[in-house]
C-alpha cells in the first residue's frame, strides 16, 4: 500500500488516539478478495483524513460464526477477550468492514461490558458522503451504469440498514436497479448462520446460485455488495452463471474508491 | 322462559368449557423457561396496536391482506350484534338496542354489508386454498389436519355469516306482515335481497328467524371452543404475541447468562458466580424453550408466509419455519396431555429435537431472519432453531464436521479458517 496502516499499539505508544477503530474481521484479513476491500476502506479513511488505526495482529474473531452455530462458550470467550483488548485501548467508535462484525460488536458486546458505537462501513461512506467529504470524482465513472444491490442479512433485516449502502451508489449517477427480492424482504445469499463454513443440506439449488439468477433478470454490469460472505457467494454464483465477463461483483467500498481513482 | 334457560345453559357451558381449555393452554406455555419481556411497556403497546390491531405487516401481500381485512373488521364488529343477541338471549327481548333509532339502522345495516364481505373473502379463501391450491398452503408440514383446519374454519364463517343474513331477511319480511313483536327496526341492504326466497307464512318466518338466531349464536359458541384445539387461536394471541415481541434488533442473539458466569470463571478465577440453578444449555425439548417461543408456537396461523421466504426452504431444503412452528406446538400440547393424563413428572422418552424436528432441518437455517420479518404476528422461529443448535452443539457436541472445524480454528488461531494468527495483519503489506 501507498501509505502505511496504522495500528493501536503503534497509536499508544506515540500517546495518540485514534477517532474510529476499523475493525477489520477474519474474512477481510485472510480472504484475498475480502482483503481487497479491505485495502479499499483504509484508502477511503485515508483519503478522507481520519484519524484510524486497526488492531493488526491484536485483533481476534468476533465469535459470531460460533454463536450463530449454537456455540455460546466460544463467542463469550472471543467476545470477553476482545472486549478486554478494546476496553484496555479505550475504543470509543468502530466501523467494521463485515455485517456480521458489526452485528455482533454493536448488538452482543454491550451485554458482555463492551459498549462502543459501531458503524458498517457503508454508514461511514454515506456519512462521509452526506457531510461532503466524500463525492464521486476523480475516478472511474459509474454514470449510467447499472447496478444492483444487494442487502446482507445481518446489515438490512438484522439492523435496519437499507439506505446507507443504497446512498453511496445514488451520488455515483448510476442507474440503480432494485431485484424483486430487496431490503426487508431481501433474499439471503446462503453464507448467514454459520453456513459459509459448511456444505448446504441437500435440496434442488444451491441459495447463492437462486440469488444470483435473481440478480441476473435486472441486466447488471454490477452487483453491490457489502459483506465479505455476500461477496464470495455472489461472485461464485456469477462465476457459475458463467457471466463473470459481463457482470462484476464489487463491495460498496471498492466502488466508493474507484470513483474516487483512489 | 324455557328458551331464556336453555340459552343461559348453553353459553355458560360454553363460556366455562372454553376457560378450562385456555388455562390448560396457558398451563402449557408456562411449562416454559421464564424471558424477560416486561420491559418498555409503551413501546410494547404501540407494537400491539400497530402490528395486530393495525395488520401493519399484512399490506406486503395486498390481495389476502384486503380480503383478511373484511374477515378482521367484521369479526370485531359484528362481535357489537353478538352482544345484541346475548341480552336478547337473556332476557327474552328482541332487538333490545332498536331504541337507537337512526343509529340502530345504521348499525344493522352496517354488518349486514360486512357480513356480506367476510362470505365474499371466506369463498375466496376456499378458492386460493382448494381450487388455486396456492404453494404457501402446500407443504411437507400442510398434512390432512391442517389442511381440514383451515376449511372448516372458513366453511363455518361462511355458516355463520348466512345464517345471520337469513335471518334478518326473515325479520325484515315478518316486519312488513306487522307480525307479533317484531318491531319494525333496523335496515337490511343485503337480506332484502334474500326476502324473496323465503316463504310468505308468518309461522314459517318465525321458524327460520328463531332457527337461524339459535344457529348464529350456537354456531359462534361452538367455533369459540373449537380455536384452542385450532390455528386459529392467533385471532386471539396475536395480541399478546406482539406485546410480548422481541423488540431489539433482529440480527441480535441473546447472551445466555449461564455461560456468562462459566466464562468469566474461566478467564478469572477469583470470580465467584452467583448462585444460579446448573440448567441444560439450548433445548431438547418444548419445555426446554422459553414460555415466549410457546406462545409464538399456539399463535401461529400457519399461513406459510414464513417458509415461502426461507432461502433454505425455497432452494428445495427440508427446513420450513412454518413446520418448526407447528412442531413445537404439537409437542408442547402432547407433554400437556401427558401431565394432564399421567402427572408432572412423566416422560413420554419423545424430544422436540429428532422425534419432531429432525437435525437436517435446523442445520440448513442461514439465520437470515426472513420468516421472522415475514410472520405478520411477530413469531420468531430462528430462536427456536438456535435453541436446538445450542443444546446440538454445547451438550452433545453433535455439530456437522465441518462446522467443528471452523469452532476448533476460531479456538486455536481466533478466526474460522485455519490461518496463523500471525498472518492477520499481512493484507497490509499487498499491494
Amino acid at each position: 500500500m501507498e501509505f502505511k496502516v496504522p495500528t493501536m499499539a503503534e497509536l499508544m505508544a506515540a500517546g495518540e488516539e485514534p477517532e474510529i477503530l476499523f475493525w477489520v474481521g477474519c474474512a477481510g484479513s485472510y480472504d484475498e478478495r475480502a482483503q481487497k476491500i479491505t485495502r479499499d476502506i483504509c484508502k477511503i479513511l485515508h483519503h478522507v483524513g481520519i484519524k484510524y488505526a486497526v488492531l493488526g495482529t491484536e485483533e481476534s474473531c468476533t465469535g459470531d460464526p460460533a454463536k450463530r452455530a449454537g456455540n455460546e462458550f466460544l463467542f463469550q470467550m472471543q467476545a470477553m477477550t476482545n472486549i478486554e483488548v478494546l476496553n484496555a485501548y479505550n475504543i470509543k467508535k468502530i466501523v467494521t468492514g463485515c455485517p456480521h462484525c458489526f452485528n455482533t460488536i454493536k448488538n452482543e458486546y454491550p451485554g458482555l461490558g463492551g459498549t462502543y458505537e459501531v458503524i458498517h462501513h457503508t454508514q461511514l461512506i454515506q456519512d462521509l458522503i452526506n457531510e461532503g467529504k466524500l463525492k464521486a470524482e476523480g475516478g472511474e465513472s459509474f454514470k449510467g451504469k447499472k447496478i444492483t444491490y444487494h442487502d446482507p442479512c445481518y446489515l438490512g433485516r438484522g439492523n435496519g440498514i437499507y439506505e446507507a449502502p443504497r446512498k453511496a451508489l445514488e451520488v455515483l449517477d448510476a442507474q440503480l436497479v432494485e431485484m424483486k427480492r430487496c431490503k426487508s424482504n431481501g433474499l439471503c445469499c446462503g453464507a448467514g448462520g454459520a453456513q459459509m463454513f459448511k456444505e448446504p443440506e441437500k435440496g434442488k439449488k444451491d441459495i447463492n446460485v437462486e440469488r444470483v439468477e435473481e440478480a441476473l433478470e435486472t441486466a447488471p454490469e454490477f452487483i453491490a455488495a457489502g459483506c465479505p460472505f455476500c461477496m464470495t457467494m455472489l461472485s461464485d454464483g456469477v462465476k457459475l452463471k458463467d457471466k463473470e465477463q459481463e457482470v462484476k461483483v464489487l463491495d460498496i467500498a471498492e466502488i466508493t474508491a474507484r470513483a474516487n481513482g483512489l | 322462559m324455557v328458551a331464556q334457560i336453555l340459552f343461559l345453559v348453553i353459553t355458560l357451558a360454553a363460556s366455562v368449557l372454553f376457560a378450562v381449555n385456555l388455562r390448560k393452554i396457558i398451563r402449557n406455555i408456562r411449562l416454559g423457561k421464564p424471558a424477560d419481556r416486561k420491559d418498555q411497556p409503551q413501546k410494547r403497546l404501540m407494537t400491539m396496536i400497530r402490528v395486530a390491531f393495525g395488520q401493519s405487516k399484512m399490506v406486503v401481500r395486498p390481495i389476502p391482506a384486503f380480503l383478511h381485512f373484511f374477515v378482521y373488521i367484521g369479526f370485531v364488529i359484528i362481535n357489537i350484534e353478538v352482544l345484541e343477541i346475548m341480552i336478547d338471549g337473556i332476557f327474552g327481548t328482541h332487538r333490545i338496542f332498536h331504541g337507537l333509532g337512526g343509529l340502530y339502522n345504521f348499525l344493522i345495516g352496517s354488518f349486514e354489508i360486512l357480513a356480506l364481505t367476510v362470505w365474499v373473502s371466506c369463498a375466496i379463501f376456499l378458492i386460493r386454498r382448494n381450487v388455486l391450491k396456492l404453494k404457501r398452503f402446500r407443504g411437507v408440514e400442510m398434512t390432512r389436519w391442517p389442511k381440514s383446519d383451515a376449511n372448516y374454519i372458513l366453511f363455518t364463517e361462511i355458516l355463520l355469516m348466512s345464517a345471520f343474513l337469513l335471518m334478518n331477511a326473515a325479520d325484515a319480511k315478518l316486519q312488513v306482515l306487522g307480525s307479533g313483536h317484531y318491531i319494525v327496526a333496523g335496515s337490511f341492504p343485503v337480506s332484502q335481497y334474500l326476502m324473496n326466497m323465503l316463504p310468505s307464512t308468518e309461522n314459517a318466518l318465525v321458524i327460520i328467524e328463531r332457527g337461524c338466531w339459535w344457529f348464529h349464536i350456537i354456531g359462534i359458541l361452538a367455533f369459540l371452543n373449537y380455536l384452542p384445539y385450532s390455528k386459529h387461536f392467533h385471532i386471539l394471541f396475536a395480541f399478546p404475541n406482539t406485546y410480548f415481541s422481541n423488540l431489539e434488533p433482529k440480527g441480535a442473539f441473546t447472551n445466555m447468562e449461564s455461560v456468562t458466569n462459566e466464562v468469566k470463571a474461566m478467564l478469572d478465577p477469583s470470580f465467584i458466580p452467583a448462585e444460579t440453578t446448573p440448567g441444560k444449555f439450548g433445548a431438547k425439548d418444548a419445555t426446554d424453550l422459553s414460555w415466549v417461543n410457546l406462545m409464538n408456537a399456539y399463535t401461529c396461523t400457519e399461513c406459510g408466509r414464513c417458509t415461502s421466504v426461507c432461502p433454505a426452504n425455497i432452494t428445495g431444503k427440508l427446513l420450513s419455519p412454518r413446520k418448526i412452528m407447528m412442531d413445537t406446538r404439537d409437542r408442547i400440547t402432547e407433554i400437556g396431555k401427558n401431565i394432564d393424563k399421567n402427572g408432572a413428572e412423566h416422560q413420554d422418552g419423545k424430544s422436540l429435537l429428532d422425534d419432531y424436528i429432525t437435525r437436517e432441518e435446523i442445520w440448513a437455517c442461514t439465520s437470515c431472519n426472513a420468516c421472522v420479518e415475514a410472520c405478520p404476528v411477530n413469531i420468531d422461529p430462528l430462536q427456536i432453531i438456535t435453541e436446538l443448535r445450542r443444546f446440538a452443539v454445547m451438550e452433545e457436541s453433535q455439530a456437522p464436521s465441518s462446522i467443528n472445524a471452523m469452532m476448533g480454528n476460531i479456538e486455536n488461531n481466533q478466526a474460522p479458517w485455519k490461518y496463523s494468527p500471525a498472518d492477520r495483519f499481512n493484507w497490509a503489506e499487498e499491494k
